[in-house]
């Protein structure tokens, strides 16, 4: 299974974080800090495979932001990769050219669609097409005026 | 008159917004101070409209690394509310604050319970995710049955993420595994992806977690052959733009089914057989110009690898990994190692093919690549491959980055070990690391190698000569150098007579010899344990050259150094030189052959002529023969007294019966005048069989005083250095008391060199075993233990005289103290 999910710009600002196992909150805390060392430092042209104490790190970046997976070893690397790409996909159909600043002001979005493809560290979904219809018509029932008028709920 | 309503709290975005014009952290956390205190307000106010405003805010500074937990019952109010917005908000919060260490976590569960039956299937949803995501096993325990319901359900929305859920389930609690069996029994007929993807993660966690269900699913369920069906559609169908993936249908499920059918076939040969030819195909058809084919590939290869696949197949899959070493993608190059690394144990002739592009990759530029390539090529090492092996790897350690050095020796050690084509190959390579990466060779790899050189009879001329030579250009690699002169004490003779047979000889005098030795005791690039190598092999050198005179006043100088260490083995030697010149002969001979046992050098080493000098010089581990009894006589220059009875160490009881007795008087003698003889260390085994037997049998007991029933004590607290001393009865002997002594350390800096003596009134034995460390770390990291063990048997008050030396901030610490503080029940 995966054991969490990080997104983070490359001044090292966390932009997301999903953890699949129960962790305190300093565990976590450095797992970050680890996280953003580790793949801030890393070459340009390097493999995006990183082996850290039990666990493959994956990471990949797109444009400014770093998605890092935290993968037990038993996980399919190359997979791992597809996984971040098809989140990357989602996040672009959803917003529309996807950048970080979407991310940033939309994080709850963000994390919507993210518990609609992925589930307890597990894929939930394969198909693109039933991930984004699902998260529109959630946000169909988010029911007020402003929502309707496609303007922030909250 | 109405009171004045507070102004509507920001809206989130605003929020973010202004947060980030922040221009220092300063600014920033001065915002999120005031925000979240106007949080709080409209918390207080049991505010509906605006809580989900105020928790999606608090969220956000949550992600700044901000506390958010006064939000967590919030969270729950949300939860709680009919509004479809309130619910998602809620829920995000839940799964990010409200995680099961914390108290309020359990209050969801009603919640959970009620929206898993709500009529809108997003809130259904909602409700499994965060029970799927992060409910604890009690709330699993309370659920698994509304779970198993839903896994039952038509609606593919939710059965995907009901299956999800169970496999969070099971992994809490795997009791309740056999509950979500019957609703199993369907899942593999669904069209939708989703669950199919799904219910595969379902079955492959039973299969893992229970034999029995492995077993059922093989037998009864037949699920080889519904997996081998969906994996064959799946490739055989045509384009279906729901799941491509760069012309590849649903990839992850694909890589899914692999790994449950490798699960199903792995040591069953019925299973495995059925496997065979999807597998085949898969391996054949992949296309591979993309990264997800490749993904699939690798899958596959894994799965070929650990089933009971036929020759073939098994072929097939290691010449995949071979191709894809040859694959300008790192990544894939990366995988194959890791893979040809699982493989190279059981398949070790095939991945041996593919050792020359292997060995490439140790010159590949990322660093991933090059640890794997490097970890297996020691794994390929065989004594067919050795000398050419050995080329690459030492040209790789001579060029590699230093964080590989020290693996890189170790394994050059070991293979060389292994393999040796001969004896001089062997010394040669030794040397070649000695010199290329000395000084990240490991610190246990010298005592290693001086057993090999010793056991290497006839190499110890061509060896001494060569590490000579290597001292001579360099000495500023301690391991190099230790060995070095370990050698040169030993077979200094052979050097100064040009015995060399491998090659040609070098002239060296007795004199140029010693001025190397002496060389290294002066440089400040000698580590004092190197100093104590070199007064030794210099000391040895008395029997094997004529210059003996130039070797006692060398001796009778470090008489007064100030390092404890050397001083104490000058003194001793000095005294070899007077009292027991007769004795020098025999003490300091050649070394005879040893016996090499399990992997540790010190402890082995120390059994031979009763010379205890390797045994000392690991200062970082401590052999259970520590330093000789003198160390007690440097505490009772210093605390003078005739009451006090130096510390008795253990010896080795295996004494050679000629050294015996006039080591007993050497040790005598060198108490101070005054004091009476000590019963001598030697014969304390044959007059005191329990106690030194104790010791030696019985592990040091580092439990606390609970079980015994004694109060701990402080001992000495001064200048940031806090002894504390824990008591125990050991046992046979209720005669003997078993004191722990803890070290603690206030201070910022580390206290190093940190050596706890102690002295104790005639009428008691103490016995002192190793310490765990001499390192007390700062800020009280840690404590550094030590047992002491007192027999008393004329059960009187225990008094004890401690003395403490460490280096502090660079300058040397030394401290006296009593304690008298003993409580009754320690010594009654």
């Amino acid at each position: 299974m995966m054991r969490f999910m990080l997104l983070f710009s490359r001044q090292g600002k966390l932009r997301l974080q999903k953890w699949f196992t129960s962790m305190s909150e300093r565990e976590k805390k450095k797992i970050i800090r680890d996280m953003t060392t580790m793949v801030l430092a890393r070459q340009p042209r390097s493999c995006n495979f990183m082996q850290w104490k039990d666990l493959k790190i994956v990471y990949k970046r797109y444009a400014s932001l770093y998605f890092c997976l935290g993968v037990e070893s038993q996980e399919n690397e190359l997979l791992a990769l597809e996984i971040i790409h098809r989140y990357v996909e989602l996040l672009d159909k959803y917003f529309g050219n996807v950048c970080e600043l979407d991310i940033i002001f939309n994080f709850e979005k963000a994390y919507f669609i993210l518990d609609e493809f992925l589930m307890g560290g597990e894929i939930q979904e394969t198909s693109k097409q039933i991930v984004n219809r699902s998260i529109e018509a959630s946000d169909m029932l988010q029911e007020t005026l402003e929502e309707y008028m496609s303007k922030p709920a909250f | 008159m109405a009171l004045p309503r507070m102004p509507a709290p920001i809206r989130l975005r605003e929020l973010i917004r202004t947060i980030r014009t922040a221009r220092t952290q300063a600014e920033e956390r001065e915002m999120i101070q005031k925000e979240c205190a106007a949080i709080r307000s409209s918390f207080r106010e049991e505010d509906n409209t605006y809580r989900c405003r105020n928790v999606a805010k608090l969220l956000y500074m949550h992600m700044l690394g901000y506390p958010a937990h006064f939000g967590q019952l919030e969270c729950l109010k949300l939860i709680a509310s009919q509004k479809f917005t309130d619910k998602r908000i809620g829920y995000l919060g839940a799964m990010l604050l409200l995680d099961e260490r914390q108290d309020v976590h359990l209050l969801m569960t009603n919640c959970i319970k009620n929206d898993l039956n709500h009529s809108t299937q997003y809130v259904q949803g909602l409700a499994l995710c965060t029970l799927g995501c992060m409910g604890s096993s009690e709330m699993c325990r309370d659920l698994a049955g509304e779970v198993e319901k839903l896994l039952k359900t038509s609606n593919s929305y939710l059965r995907k993420k009901a299956a999800l859920c169970a496999v969070h389930v099971i992994r809490k609690v795997p009791e309740l595994m056999e509950m979500f069996l019957p609703a199993t029994k369907n899942l593999l007929s669904e069209k939708n992806h989703g669950v199919l993807h799904t219910s595969v993660v379902l079955l492959t966690e039973m299969c893992e977690r229970s034999p029995d269900m492995l077993a059922h699913f093989r037998k009864n369920e037949k699920l080889v052959p519904q997996l081998v069906r969906i994996l064959k559609n799946l490739i055989m169908s045509g384009y279906s733009p729901e799941h491509d993936v760069s012309g590849i249908s649903d990839p992850f499920l694909q890589v899914r089914i692999l790994r449950l059918l490798r699960i199903l076939g792995k040591g069953d040969d019925d299973s495995s057989e059925a496997m065979n030819d999807i597998l085949a195909q898969v391996a054949t058809n992949t296309e591979t110009s993309k990264n997800v084919g490749n993904a699939i590939l690798y899958e596959t290869v894994l799965t070929i690898m650990d089933i009971k696949s036929e020759s073939g197949l098994r072929v097939l899959a290691i010449n995949i990994l071979g191709r894809f070493l040859l694959n300008n993608d790192k990544n894939i190059r990366y995988v194959a190692l890791t893979s040809l690394l699982k493989t190279v144990q059981t398949d070790h002739n095939a991945v041996q093919r593919h050792r020359s592009t292997i060995v490439d990759c140790l010159k590949d530029l990322d660093v991933s690549i090059k640890r794997r390539a490097m970890e297996l090529s020691f794994a390929l090492v065989n004594g067919n491959n050795i000398r050419g092996m050995m080329k690459e790897l030492l040209y790789f350690l001579d060029s590699c980055d230093p964080e590989f050095k020290a693996d890189c020796a170790s394994g050059v050690f070991l293979a060389a070990e292994k393999y040796a084509p001969s004896k001089r190959w062997h010394i040669d390579t030794i040397m070649r690391v000695l010199t290329t990466a000395g000084s990240y060779v490991r610190d246990d790899s010298v005592p290693n190698l001086i057993q090999l050189i010793t056991n290497s009879v006839e190499m110890h001329a061509y060896t001494v000569q060569r590490l000579y030579k290597a001292l001579l250009d360099d000495i500023s690699q301690q391991p190099l150098v230790q060995v070095a002169s370990w050698c040169i004490g030993e077979y200094g003779d052979l050097l100064v007579s040009g015995q060399c047979e491998e090659e040609e000889p070098i002239q060296v005098t007795e004199d140029e010899v010693l001025d190397v030795l002496e060389g290294l005791l002066v440089s400040n690039l000698s580590t004092p344990v190197t100093r104590g190598y070199a007064l030794t092999a210099i000391m040895k050198l008395s029997t094997r050259f004529t210059s003996v005179n130039r070797i006692k006043k060398v001796v009778s100088i470090y008489g007064s150094s100030i390092d404890v260490e050397l001083q104490q083995r000058a003194v001793e030697y000095n005294a070899l030189f007077k009292k027991y010149d007769h004795m020098r002969p025999a003490l300091l001979e050649r070394m005879p052959i040893m016996e090499k046992t399990a992997s540790n050098g010190p402890t082995e080493i120390v059994q031979t002529n009763g010379e205890a000098e390797p045994s000392v010089v690991e200062a970082k581990h401590p052999p259970p023969v520590t330093q000789p009894t003198n160390q007690a006589n440097d505490l009772l220059d210093l605390l003078g007294g005739n009451d006090v009875v130096p510390v008795i160490q253990t010896t080795v009881p295996t004494k050679p019966a000629s050294a015996g007795g006039e080591l007993l008087d050497l040790l005598g003698d060198l108490s101070l005048s005054g004091g009476p003889a000590p019963a001598p260390a030697t014969s304390v085994p044959s007059s005191q069989p329990a106690f030194l037997l104790d010791g030696l049998t019985s592990p040091p007991l580092f439990n606390d005083i609970a079980a015994a029933g004694i109060p701990p004590m402080t001992a000495y607290n001064k200048n940031g250095l806090k002894i504390d001393f824990t008591f125990e009865r050991a046992n046979p002997n209720p005669n003997i008391a078993v004191i722990t002594i803890h070290a603690s350390n206030s201070t910022e800096a580390d206290m190093t060199d940190f050596v706890f003596q102690a002295a104790v009134p005639k009428t008691f034995q103490l016995q002192l075993l190793s310490p765990s460390s001499n390192v007390v770390p700062t800020l009280n990291q840690g404590t550094v233990t030590q047992v002491i063990r007192v027999l008393n048997p004329q059960k009187q008050q225990l008094r004890m005289r401690i003395k403490l030396t460490y280096t502090h901030k660079g300058s040397a610490v030394q401290d006296l103290a009593e304690v008298n503080n003993f409580p009754p029940q320690s010594w009654q």
